[in-house]
């Protein structure tokens, strides 16, 4: 590295400007007061810990996306966090251990090997809420409401929410005789959407009528609230299992109705994003100009179990960083009193306090100020009349 | 994603496919205001309101669709491999510009044992397919002519598109390994799926519709 290029910062990783910087703040504290005010109680997870703890339940992904070192006073490999959801998971049924609802919620940087998606940061902020002790559906509807609640007061101007349920594939997997790998391949076709590759595969590997059909059936059951009604009809002789699943969406989607009517619904019966982690519901939030989803979550009852406590669990992530560059911020006005240096002195100290506790932002004048930031963005100046300090206009 | 809601923008790729494209494009009520391929515009407005068409090259159009600064796009299948084709959704093979993606080397010469080199532009591809066959190889990157490479000593095979095979055999190169079939596919950007369906699946239907029946 030369001397020229020694201010390079790494790629996906970011720094962010005053601007945003506070636009992100102010964010994040609009969003964890609104969790608070919901009942979910704040906690701060530590940036790392032991793999064997971080990596619970997640699978070979979140391995890889996960930056390990070794902590020189064990010898064990500790990962800086990828997801906190699982740390919340492990605060939930070790650290807290309480019994019936317990309802969390967080904010904090994640790091990632790699960016999820291409110009995408490698150390978004992410904030949360995860819902534990609870496997019905009103707990579904309470975290989907919030999320929508927590987009609405973000100021995304559009809101598009995208709803599936993974019982669905795996009911229709049950139902099945297919080894784990043909279950991968189709899975991994699921996930494109190609009808004509899916055909060509079932041919090949699903002798039963029966099975052929649903397994060519899936990829078309997507859409708005319509094809859950659809579905139902033409997965008539589907496992149980697919019909609770389409049952808890037809009533996940009238809920979303009567209380957010003007928020659009997407729902398709084969994503499987997280498929490995989720047992139920899961669902996912876009805005346009988005390419990627701005909020993600669903039901996962099983985290719990290696941690000694198996517990029903929902919860979302939102990325705020994301957020903020949707969300359109605004370049901050000019507000605030300058106090010029010639009246930076101790008598005007109190006169100064008193301006701040009343929420001012007061900015004291240093000897050689000059220049465009002399005045710190500030619209209007504290001046001497006589005795007392007045207020005036820039 | 294109920016408005409403509006839709198609990822299109320049030469053969783009005339064969236009046909299933039409189908579905979007025709190009003025001749693409006489124009020396990048983007087209249609006769369909809100839908833009892009004129690209067919490596860049994976790149538009993940990047979501194309809603919708049509590429070659190999383009797709090479990419990583988890990245978008890849609902209809369009069935036109066929061809297939193999191997080649001098006719007549049997593959030395052990390390090869082998010459492409598909690098990801042919990484996996010479894993896949339990071979360790070196890539060597070209952006054309890769008939030269075997030739010239340059790499022991080459992985590359073939049509009617007649370079290969006007250069003294025979095909060898099978490695996939190719046909134009249109691809959508995950996110402008579930924020567009209606659009998008009207698209869809209309070009699978004319595809059967031709």
């Amino acid at each position: 590295m030369n001397k020229v290029d020694r201010w390079l910062l790494p790629d996906g990783i970011e720094e962010i400007l005053p601007s945003e910087a506070s636009h992100i703040e102010s964010l994040r504290r609009l969003v964890v007061n609104l969790f608070q005010r919901f009942g979910y109680d704040y906690v701060i997870p530590p940036m790392v810990e032991f793999i064997d703890s971080l990596l619970t339940g997640s699978g070979e992904l979140a391995n890889l996306d996960t930056f390990k070192v070794v902590d020189q006073l064990s010898g064990k490999t500790m990962g800086m966090r990828a997801d906190i959801t699982p740390q919340i998971a492990r605060m939930d049924a070790h650290s807290l251990k309480r019994e019936g609802i317990n309802r969390l919620c967080y904010a904090g940087h994640v790091l990632y090997t790699k960016p999820k998606s291409p110009l995408a940061s490698r150390t978004p902020i992410q904030v949360g809420v995860e819902l534990f002790g609870e496997s019905g559906l009103d707990a579904d509807k309470e975290v989907i409401s919030l999320l929508l609640e927590t987009l609405k007061v973000t100021g995304l101007p559009h809101m598009y929410v995208d709803i599936g349920h993974v019982g669905v594939y795996r009911g229709i997997m049950a139902s099945l005789d297919l080894t784990p790998a043909q279950q991968s391949e189709y899975r991994t076709l699921l996930q494109s959407k190609s009808t004509s590759a899916i055909a060509a595969w079932v041919e090949a590997n699903v002798s039963s009528k029966q099975g052929a059909a649903l397994l060519n059936l899936l990829p078309t059951l997507a859409g708005s609230d319509d094809i859950l009604e659809q579905a139902k009809a033409q997965l008539v002789d589907a496992p149980e299992e697919v019909h609770i699943a389409i049952n808890e969406l037809i009533a996940v989607n009238n809920t979303i109705k009567a209380r957010f009517p003007n928020v659009k619904c997407y729902f398709d019966l084969s994503e499987l994003r997280g498929y490995h982690y989720y047992t139920g519901l899961i669902f996912g939030a876009f805005a346009p100009g988005v390419g990627n989803a701005l909020a993600n979550g669903g039901r996962y009852d099983h985290v719990g179990e290696s941690f000694g406590h198996a517990r029903p669990a929902t919860g979302f992530t939102v990325n705020l960083t994301a957020i903020s560059q949707v969300s359109g911020h605004k370049q901050k006005e000019c507000s605030g009193i300058y106090v010029a240096p010639a009246n930076n002195c101790d008598t005007a100290w109190q006169e100064v306090s008193s301006l701040r506790e009343k929420g001012e932002r007061v900015v004291m004048g240093l000897s050689d100020q000059t220049g465009p930031y002399a005045h710190q963005m500030c619209d209007r100046e504290l001046i001497k009349q006589g005795d007392t300090y007045t207020v005036v206009s820039l | 994603m294109s920016d408005a809601s409403s509006t839709l923008t198609i990822a299109l790729t320049k030469g053969r496919i783009l005339k064969e494209t236009l046909p299933l494009l039409a189908a579905a009520g979007i025709e190009p205001l003025e001749d693409m391929s006489k124009s020396r515009k990048l983007t087209f407005e249609t006769t369909a309101k809100g839908v833009r068409l892009l004129l690209l090259r067919g490596s860049d159009v994976p790149t538009y669709v993940q990047y979501g600064a194309a809603d919708v796009g049509i590429s070659g299948k190999d383009m797709m491999l090479e990419y990583g084709a988890e990245h978008f959704y890849e609902p209809l093979d369009l069935g036109i510009a066929k061809c297939k993606l193999m191997t080649a080397g001098i006719k007549g010469e049997t593959l030395k044992p052990g390390r090869i080199r082998v010459a492409t532009k598909y690098v990801n591809v042919a990484k996996r397919f010479y894993a896949e066959q339990g071979r360790q190889v070196d890539i060597i990157k070209l952006y054309g002519a890769m008939e030269l490479a075997p030739i010239l000593h340059l790499a022991d095979e080459i992985v590359d598109i073939v049509d009617t095979g007649n370079t290969l055999k006007a250069n003294g190169l025979e095909q060898r390994d099978f490695i996939a079939d190719i046909s134009s596919r249109l691809i959508v950007n995950k996110a402008s799926m579930k924020m567009k369906h209606q659009q998008i699946e009207a698209l869809v239907s209309a070009a699978k519709s004319a595809i059967t029946a031709q």
